[in-house]
């Protein structure tokens, strides 16, 4: 079985250390949040200006201004700071984040990532994507492995524009955990129930497939 | 107005001397921290050809979406655009012009304008179309793109509190893009919530102090939230 949105969520989660300050991108990335480990500290920072992110407001909480990266109305936690977004992305691009987790259209073997423009469509923008793949040393790209008419979005080479050059090591698709070594994939964990045939199938970069693919359990 | 006190008595005073095909650069995040009501004057005055920087350009009918209505903006510089149905329209009928850039080089390019340096490397945007005909330099084994800074023919601000002197406070997350964007104007305009007199803002708080203000004044807001959710008590 695919992995689902919770499940991608927990397995990231599995990477948090104590300590971490942390950047949670927009989507699934922000169900993190919800599988923090018992007894671990993490901060979380939204690159709007924010770092000691809390949980949503209660009706009496609400504050129109206090927002998170998305938009969305969101509370501070103790021990939070508050600053503009020249002092946001200082920290993001220089590398002061610990662990950034953020979704994307296409990975490819030399750890390019594309994830905010396809030609043809609308182009929104890239907002804070381009500078924390820049800057984070720590990166998870969290994606589906395979488009829904079964094309792969791990490829040898990306073919939308870019968001970054060279800087992703680790992705989770709903299919497995990959790390980007050496210009190749190589396959680390697979979803329970996920043959690694089908991963085979469904990645089409350079993949490396050691002879034991653990399976991942939740 | 005289000496320190920057506060003017209206929005037509606040706004005077915006023209056709000016630079304006305005705070905000989303809908957050936006000075709704300068933006609201610069609709007022029915100015034109604007080239906007902002991160973002409001929705339909709030926000710098209002000056869409009259085609007053012809290029905006931004790092996520397109919460609006009316922008979309002009950006396919090329009534329109996007410079899109990264949030953090967009803050930096405010940022170093308003501190007089004209430009600076960055790694963000390298090998993806930001780079696109910049200068391309490697530093610690690393390639870096010449991103140069930005000046405003005005700024426009929303700050929570200020004194007469110009001396501002932000609140929580409506600081965002404003205390770059006060910074990087020729003349810089900021609306606050309250004006208070010079003393009784703590020094060691102030986030914008008074020398980047030109003028201010106090207004009230709508402050419109753009994402509502919230959790059950």
């Amino acid at each position: 079985m695919a992995l689902s949105r919770e499940q991608i969520a927990k397995r990231v989660a599995r990477e948090l250390k104590d300590g971490y300050y942390v950047n949670l991108g927009i989507g699934i990335p922000t169900l993190v949040a919800n599988y923090v480990p018992e007894g671990m500290e993490v901060m979380l920072q939204s690159e709007n200006g924010l770092l000691g992110m809390g949980p949503f407001p209660t009706e009496a909480e609400l504050d129109a201004d206090m927002i998170n990266a998305g938009k969305q109305t969101v509370t501070t936690l103790p021990g939070a700071s508050i600053f503009s977004s020249a002092e946001s992305f200082a920290m993001i691009r220089g590398g002061h984040v610990d662990l950034t987790v953020l979704g994307a259209f296409e990975v490819d073997v030399q750890g390019n990532i594309a994830s905010w423009m396809i030609p043809g469509k609308l182009v929104k923008g890239m907002g804070g994507a381009m500078d924390l793949v820049a800057g984070a040393d720590n990166i998870i790209v969290t994606m589906t492995h395979a488009s829904k008419n079964g094309e792969s979005k791990l490829l040898e080479q990306c073919t939308l524009p870019l968001t970054g050059a060279g800087c992703i090591k680790k992705v989770l698709t709903d299919l497995a955990w990959l790390e980007i070594e050496n210009g190749t994939f190589v396959l680390k964990e697979r979803a329970p129930g996920v043959s690694v045939e089908e991963i085979v199938a469904k990645t089409a970069g350079r993949l490396v497939v050691p002879d034991h693919v653990p399976e991942m359990t939740f | 107005m005289a000496g320190f006190d920057k506060v003017v008595g209206s929005y037509e005073e606040a706004m005077a001397g915006l023209d056709n095909g000016m630079t304006v650069i305005a705070g905000g995040f989303g809908l957050c921290g936006i000075p709704e009501n300068l933006i609201a004057q610069i609709k007022r005055m029915r100015v034109r050809d604007l080239t906007i920087v902002s991160n973002n350009c409001g929705i339909d009918g709030f926000g710098l979406g209002i000056l869409l209505e009259d085609k007053q903006i012809r290029k905006m510089i931004s790092s996520y655009v397109g919460e609006n149905a009316l922008f979309e329209k002009q950006l396919l009928e090329g009534e329109l012009e996007v410079e899109l850039t990264p949030q953090g080089t967009l803050a930096e390019k405010m940022r170093a304008g308003g501190a007089g340096i004209p430009a600076f490397y960055t790694a963000t945007g390298y090998g993806t179309p930001v780079a696109e005909g910049k200068e391309v330099r490697e530093f610690n084994g690393r390639p870096h793109i010449l991103e140069q800074s930005i000046r405003g023919d005005f700024a426009i601000v929303k700050g929570w509190k200020a004194d007469r002197y110009g001396n501002v406070v932000y609140r929580h997350t409506a600081q965002n893009f404003n205390p770059m964007a006060a910074t990087a104007g020729k003349i810089t305009v900021v609306e606050v919530e309250e004006i208070v007199e010079p003393g009784e803002l703590d020094p060691t708080q102030i986030h914008t102090p008074g020398i980047y203000v030109d003028r201010l004044i106090q207004g009230s807001f709508e402050k419109r939230i753009e994402q509502r959710t919230v959790r059950s008590a």
